[in-house]
C-alpha cells in the first residue's frame, strides 16, 4: 500500500515507499562503474604523458595527472594514490564529484585527437580506492611544533587545511556546526556520487594522521566566541560553507511546497529510509547550476513524475556543464531555457504553479507550469557569523583573501566557498585549505625564528 | 585482383604464404585446416631420427611479452621438434600431399650431424612425395644442447657439410634455415651456398628469457621451480629479421640464393616488406598461433590489391624491389638535409616532441607560439634526427622535410649541395 501525506493545500503528496527498496538501491547506487584493474591499465596506457600536461594545469589542486596515470599503467596503484593525495587529500571525493568534463578531462589533448579524453576521474578513483582497500598510509607527522590552529568548518577546505597543518607538526582543533564532518561531501553532493558512505570513510582516513580534533555541533559565534578562538590558538582558518540559500524574491516563497534544494539534499543524504522523504508529483527546479541538476535528478530518482528545471538563460550560459545537462535530460528531466519566474501560484498556502516569462523575448508572454514542489537552486550566500568587534574586508558578503588565503585580519586565514571569487567546487576548497596551511605554517615558523 | 601464384625453387603454390615449421604444422589435422583456410604451403614441423620420440615439458612451453592492452608483441617457446612417432608423421605427409597436390609441403629435418643419419632420413622423406626439405639449423633450445639445431647453424662449416650431404643423397630441393643467434648471419648463409643449398630461410627464433615473476622472484615462465631460455619470435623480432634478410640479399657471396622470409610476419604488409627486401616467399607462425589460420584470407586480399596498386602483375616483381635501397652507413649521402616540421592543424599539443628533443636530443622544439602553448621546430637547431616524428602520437603530424638544393641550412649556415658526398669522401674522415 502506498501511503499518502497531504500538504497544507490538501493535495495528496505520496510518501513512504513509492518505489521498491530495490529501485532505491539502484537509483542511489554509484553513478559511475568503477574501473577494474584491467580496464584501468588499458585506460592508463592511452595517456600520452604530456609535457607540461594541460590536465594538470586544469586541476585546481595541481595533481600530477600524467605521473599518477603512468603509475597505474605500471600497476603501482598505491604509488599513484600517493601522488594524488599529496596534492589533494580529498582525491577520492574529487574523483567522484569533480566536474572533470570542465576541468582535467576537458583539457586532455585526446579531445583534440579523437574526442575521447582519458578517463582521469575514474583512474583517480581507481588508485585512491585501491590504496584505501589496502590500507596504505602516506603521511607521517613532523616533529610537534607546539602551535595549535583553530579551523572553523570541517568541510573540504577545513579538513584539507587541518591535514596539511597536522603533517607539518601543528595541532588542529576544528569547530563544526553539524553533527558530522565532511561539509558538502557529507551533506551536499548528490547521493549517487558519494555512495557507500564515502565521505565519512575519507574523513576517517584524513584524521588518521593524528593531531586533529573535531568539535561537532559547535557554532562559532554562538557556542564559542570568535575572540576566544583568536586568543586560544596561534592562528585561525575560516573554512565555512555557504549556509543561506538565495531567495527568488517573489511573493509566496514561504508557502508550503517551496523548498531550498540544498536543505532537501541535506535531508536526503542523511535519510535512513529514502521512502520517507516527501516527493511531489510535478517538480519545478529554479536554477541552472550543479545543485539544480543534482536536485532535479535526485527527486526524479525518488519517484517524482515530472521534473522541470527552469533556467532564465540559455543552454550555454548554464553553470552546469553540457555533460551534466545531458545527464539530466537522459534521466527524463525537462530543461526549460529562458524561463524567468515572475510569480508563484499559491492556493491555500501551498504552491500550485509558477508563472514564467520567456526571458529571451522582449515583453514576451508568460505561461504557468503547475507544480506541487518547487526547489530553489539559484545559489547560496555566506551566513553571517557573529565575529564581535572584528571586521573583515568582504566582497558580496564573502571574505577577501590574498594569494596565500590571508584575510584582512592578521592571524586569520579563509578558504573554500566563503572567500570572494570562489568557484564553489570542492576541489578548489581543498586547494585553498592546502595553500592556507602552508601560509599558516610559514607565518608560525617564521615568527618563531 | 592480381594472381599471387608463387614459384619458390621450383615449388609451385597458389600464394607465397607458408606456415613455418612449428606447432601449427605438427600433424595432418592442423595442416589440413591450414590448407582449407588457404595457406600456400607448410614447412612440416621438424622430424627427427627414427626411434623413440622426443619428450616435451608438460608445463608452460610458451611465454609472451604483451603490450599494456594485451597485444602480443613477442612470443617465446621451449617446444622441441616433433614428439610424435616418425612413421606417423611420414604417413600423414604422404596423405596430405596426395590430398593437396597444388600446395607446398616441405619437411623440416633435424638429425645428428652424421652422414648416415642424414642418408637415412632423406630416403624416408623422398618416399613421401614431399616437395622439399628444410634443414633446421636454428632451434636454439633443447636440441642445440644435443649438438643439433643452432649448434650446427652457428658453425658455417657444419652448415655447408650437411647441406652438401642433402644435395648428394637426395634430389629434394634443400632449404637451410638459419639461426639469428650468431654475429654475422652471412657467414652461415655463405656456408649454405657453398654446400649447394637451393635456398635459405630466416630467421629462426632468438635466444630469450621473457621476464621475471616479481612476486615469486623466478624467471618466467617456469616449469616447476625453474625456467629455461627459449626461442623468441613474433612482431617484436621483425626488424631483426629484416636486417638479416637484407644482409643476405645484398651479399655477393650469397649469390642471389632464394630466400624464404620468417620473423614476426603478421599481415600482408609485413609479408610485402619481407618480399621487397628479397624474400621469395614468407613463413608465418606467431600470427596464426595468435589468431588462427584464417588470417591468410586478409593476407591474400591485401597483397593482391597492393600489387595491383603498384602496377605489378605478379609477386615476382615485388621480390627484392627494395633491396637497392639498403646500404651501409658509409654510403649514406651526408649532403642530404631534412628538418622536422609540425603540422599545427593536426598537433594535439601533448608536448612529447618537445620533451624528447629537450631532454634527450638537440633542444630544437619550442613550447610557445605567440605566447600560447604550442610546439614549433627551430630549424637552426634541428638535425633532422626523426625522434620527434617517432614519439609523436599523431601519425603524420610531424614530418621531415627535405631541404631543396641551394636552400640554406640555418643550423650549419651552409647551402644544401646538389652533390652526393658520403663519409669516405668527407674531409673530416682521416681514417678512410
Amino acid at each position: 500500500m502506498t501511503a499518502f501525506i497531504s500538504n497544507s493545500a490538501g493535495r495528496s503528496m505520496p510518501a513512504g515507499h513509492r518505489l521498491s527498496e530495490a529501485d532505491y538501491q539502484t537509483n542511489f547506487s554509484d553513478i559511475h562503474t568503477p574501473l577494474d584493474a584491467r580496464s584501468a591499465v588499458v585506460e592508463a596506457d592511452r595517456c600520452y604523458y604530456c609535457y607540461g600536461a594541460p590536465c594538470q594545469t586544469a586541476c585546481p589542486t595541481d595533481i600530477d595527472v600524467p605521473s599518477f596515470i603512468r603509475m597505474i599503467s605500471e600497476k603501482n596503484e598505491v604509488g599513484a594514490a600517493g601522488k594524488i593525495l599529496s596534492e589533494n587529500i580529498m582525491g577520492g571525493t574529487c574523483a567522484r564529484a569533480c566536474p572533470v568534463e570542465t576541468l582535467c578531462e576537458d583539457a586532455c589533448v585526446r579531445n583534440t585527437e579523437d574526442d575521447r579524453p582519458i578517463q582521469i576521474g575514474l583512474l583517480q578513483r581507481f588508485a585512491t580506492d585501491r590504496a584505501t582497500e589496502l590500507g596504505a598510509k602516506f603521511f607521517t607527522r613532523e616533529a610537534a611544533t607546539g602551535y595549535s590552529v583553530a579551523i572553523v568548518g570541517a568541510g573540504p577546505a577545513g579538513l584539507s587545511c587541518a591535514h596539511r597543518l597536522a603533517t607539518l607538526g601543528h595541532d588542529v582543533v576544528i569547530y563544526e556546526a553539524q553533527e558530522k564532518s565532511g561539509g558538502l561531501n557529507e551533506y551536499g553532493l548528490a547521493a549517487y556520487k558519494m555512495a557507500g558512505d564515502y565521505a565519512q570513510k575519507e574523513v576517517e582516513n584524513i584524521l588518521s594522521i593524528g593531531g586533529i580534533s573535531i568539535k561537532h555541533g559547535i557554532k562559532v559565534g554562538e557556542d564559542v566566541s570568535f575572540a576566544e578562538l583568536q586568543t586560544s590558538y596561534d592562528a585561525v582558518f575560516m573554512g565555512v560553507g555557504l549556509g543561506t540559500s538565495k531567495d527568488i524574491q517573489l511573493d509566496g516563497e514561504s508557502a508550503s511546497g517551496v523548498l531550498n534544494a540544498v536543505d532537501y539534499i541535506h535531508q536526503l543524504r542523511q535519510a535512513k529510509d529514502l521512502g520517507q522523504l516527501p516527493v511531489g508529483q510535478d517538480i519545478v527546479v529554479i536554477g541552472g547550476g550543479m545543485t539544480a541538476i543534482d536536485i532535479a535528478i535526485q527527486i526524479k530518482r525518488l519517484g517524482a513524475a515530472n521534473v522541470t528545471m527552469a533556467y532564465r538563460r540559455g543552454k550555454e550560459q548554464m553553470n552546469a556543464s553540457i555533460e551534466e545537462q545531458e545527464f539530466a535530460l537522459n534521466e527524463g528531466v525537462h530543461i526549460a531555457h529562458w524561463a524567468k519566474p515572475v510569480s508563484l501560484q499559491i492556493e491555500q498556502g501551498a504552491i500550485t504553479g509558477v508563472e514564467f516569462s520567456k526571458a529571451n523575448i522582449e515583453g514576451g508572454e508568460t505561461y504557468i507550469t503547475p507544480t506541487d514542489m518547487l526547489f530553489k537552486a539559484i545559489g547560496q550566500s555566506l551566513t553571517p557569523i557573529n565575529m564581535g568587534a572584528i571586521e573583515f574586508v568582504k566582497t558580496s558578503g564573502k571574505y577577501e583573501v590574498d594569494h596565500q588565503l590571508r584575510t584582512s585580519q592578521p592571524g586569520i586565514w579563509a578558504g573554500g566557498d566563503c572567500v570572494a571569487g570562489s568557484d564553489d567546487l570542492a576541489v578548489s576548497a581543498v586547494q585553498d585549505g592546502k595553500l592556507a596551511a602552508l601560509s599558516i605554517h610559514k607565518s608560525l615558523t617564521q615568527s618563531q625564528a | 585482383m592480381i594472381d599471387l601464384k608463387s614459384n619458390f625453387i621450383g615449388i609451385q603454390t597458389p600464394n607465397p604464404f607458408w606456415l613455418a615449421s612449428a606447432p601449427p604444422t605438427d600433424k595432418a589435422y592442423n595442416v589440413n585446416r591450414a590448407f582449407e583456410a588457404g595457406w600456400g604451403g607448410v614447412m612440416w614441423k621438424t622430424l627427427g631420427e627414427a626411434g623413440l620420440p622426443l619428450v616435451n615439458v608438460n608445463g608452460p612451453r610458451y611465454g609472451a611479452w604483451h603490450g599494456k592492452d594485451r597485444t602480443l608483441m613477442g612470443l617465446n617457446n621451449i617446444e622441441l621438434i616433433t614428439d610424435r612417432d616418425l612413421e606417423i608423421n611420414l604417413a600423414e605427409i604422404i596423405q596430405v600431399k596426395k590430398d593437396w597436390p597444388d600446395r607446398g609441403v616441405v619437411v623440416s629435418l633435424m638429425v645428428p650431424c652424421e652422414e648416415q643419419a642424414w642418408i637415412d632420413i632423406l630416403r624416408r622423406v623422398e618416399d613421401t612425395g614431399a616437395d622439399g626439405i628444410e634443414l633446421n639449423f636454428g632451434c636454439p633450445h633443447g636440441m642445440s644442447e644435443r649438438g643439433m639445431g643452432a649448434a650446427v647453424g652457428q658453425v658455417p662449416e657444419y652448415v655447408e657439410m650437411v647441406a652438401a650431404w642433402c644435395k648428394q643423397y637426395s634430389d629434394l630441393p634443400t632449404i637451410v634455415k638459419l639461426t639469428p643467434n650468431i654475429t654475422d648471419i652471412r657467414t652461415s648463409a655463405r656456408g649454405a651456398v657453398r654446400g649447394g643449398a637451393d635456398a635459405v630461410s630466416l630467421i629462426n627464433t632468438i635466444n630469450s628469457v621473457m621476464g621475471v615473476d616479481l612476486d615469486q622472484l623466478k624467471m618466467s615462465p617456469f616449469v616447476g621451480q625453474q625456467g629455461s631460455h627459449g626461442g623468441y619470435c613474433g612482431p617484436a623480432v621483425k626488424p631483426i629479421a629484416l636486417h638479416m634478410l637484407s644482409e643476405i640479399a645484398r651479399d655477393a657471396e650469397c649469390n642471389d640464393i632464394p630466400i624464404s622470409g620468417i620473423g614476426g610476419i603478421t599481415d600482408w604488409r609485413d609479408a610485402a616488406e619481407f618480399m621487397a627486401l628479397g624474400a621469395s616467399n614468407v613463413q608465418v607462425c606467431t600470427a596464426v598461433m595468435t589468431y588462427g589460420f584464417r588470417i591468410v584470407e586478409d593476407m591474400i586480399d591485401g597483397l593482391s590489391r597492393y600489387l595491383a596498386d603498384q602496377g605489378m602483375t605478379s609477386v615476382d616483381q615485388l621480390i627484392g624491389a627494395a633491396v637497392p635501397s639498403v646500404t651501409s652507413w658509409n654510403k649514406l649521402d651526408l649532403n642530404y638535409v631534412a628538418k622536422a616540421q609540425i603540422d599545427q592543424d593536426s598537433c594535439i599539443k601533448c608536448g612529447r616532441c618537445h620533451i624528447a628533443c629537450e631532454d634527450t636530443s638537440h633542444q630544437a622544439i619550442s613550447t610557445e607560439i605567440n605566447g600560447e602553448r604550442g610546439f614549433q621546430v627551430r630549424d637552426e637547431d634541428c638535425v633532422g634526427c626523426n625522434l620527434c616524428v617517432v614519439v609523436c602520437p599523431v601519425e603524420n603530424c610531424i614530418t621531415l622535410r627535405e631541404l631543396d638544393t641551394g636552400e640554406l641550412d640555418t643550423r650549419t649556415g651552409e647551402k644544401v649541395s646538389a652533390d652526393y658526398q658520403n663519409w669516405s669522401q668527407h674531409p673530416n674522415n682521416s681514417i678512410g
